[in-house]
């Protein structure tokens, strides 16, 4: 229930944009700007995790989410300067964020086990939710080659994490 | 005598064919979340060597747990082969990598 919930929401999220602007696709500076708010979010919530959990596996998921999504925004950072590009806020991005917020008050009032399974749960959801934004919105939308390519590899990536995920997920059962 | 250097010949002709006494080398390299090439034989003695081009840690973790090799950032990792069998690897952190090494005797 809660996965389906946080996969629309973020569907709705991609689709909130404005009428005028709903046949209008998302420029680049657009673009990176929610994939780089998407990866903040996440390190945002394995921060959480790694104050809440005592879980290994939980803990040593979270600590690979910090990792990696910090490396793939600091690769988009580096990109966005070379090629001059100012991120731009959007309604997509602040409707993530929105929705992000909601989600960790709810994980904030949980602890021990049902904090691990309702964090575990929602990377599943979060990452499934973001790898299709990528695979038909953002990476088909993007314009630059070379940020198209960062993205493409971003999606390996958290396609990497969205079984990890599941794994730990899984092993909480 | 004369048996004795026969043996030392085979012997010496034994190490010149088979790999196993040589400890190669093999290479494989990760790039853009895979393992090229996926799947390679080796020998007992060898050592792989994976060299990933990625801007995030990997690892090369064989399922029958024999081995867990960190493969850092744009960095190496190995690891020296020590039984044969069939071995199936993934990577922990993004277990849609995969790899399979075909390790004999």
């Amino acid at each position: 229930m809660r996965f389906v919930a946080t996969a629309a929401g973020f569907a709705l999220a991609l689709a909130s944009v404005p009428a005028p602007a709903q046949n209008a696709k998302p420029n680049d500076a657009e673009i990176a700007h929610i994939a780089y708010t998407a990866g903040v979010i996440d390190i945002k919530a394995a921060q959480l995790a790694l104050q809440k959990s005592k879980n290994k596996e939980v803990r040593d998921f979270a600590q690979n989410m910090v990792h990696d999504h910090t490396a793939v925004n600091d690769q988009a950072l580096a990109l966005v300067k070379k090629l001059k590009v100012t991120p731009q806020d959007n309604d997509t991005s602040k409707a993530l964020v929105k929705q992000a917020a909601a989600k960790r008050a709810e994980l904030e009032k949980l602890s021990g086990a049902k904090f691990d399974k309702a964090y575990a749960d929602n990377e599943v959801a979060y990452h499934k939710a973001v790898d299709s934004a990528l695979e038909t919105v953002l990476i088909p939308d993007a314009t630059n080659a070379e940020l198209k390519d960062l993205l493409t590899t971003g999606l390996k990536i958290f396609q990497g994490h969205e079984q990890h995920a599941e794994h730990v997920a899984q092993s909480l059962n | 005598m004369q048996v004795k250097t026969g043996w030392v010949a085979m012997l010496a002709a034994l190490a010149l064919v088979s790999p196993a006494f040589a400890g190669e080398t093999i290479h494989i390299r990760i790039d853009k979340l895979m393992f090229d090439p996926p799947k390679i034989s080796a020998h007992v003695g060898d050592t792989i060597e994976w060299a990933s081009s990625d801007f995030v840690v990997h690892t090369a973790t064989a399922r029958n747990k024999d081995w867990d090799v960190t493969i850092p950032a744009k960095g190496v990792g190995r690891v020296t082969l020590k039984r044969a069998g069939d071995v199936a690897y993934f990577c922990r952190f993004h277990p849609n990598m995969t790899g399979e090494i075909a390790v004999e005797p």
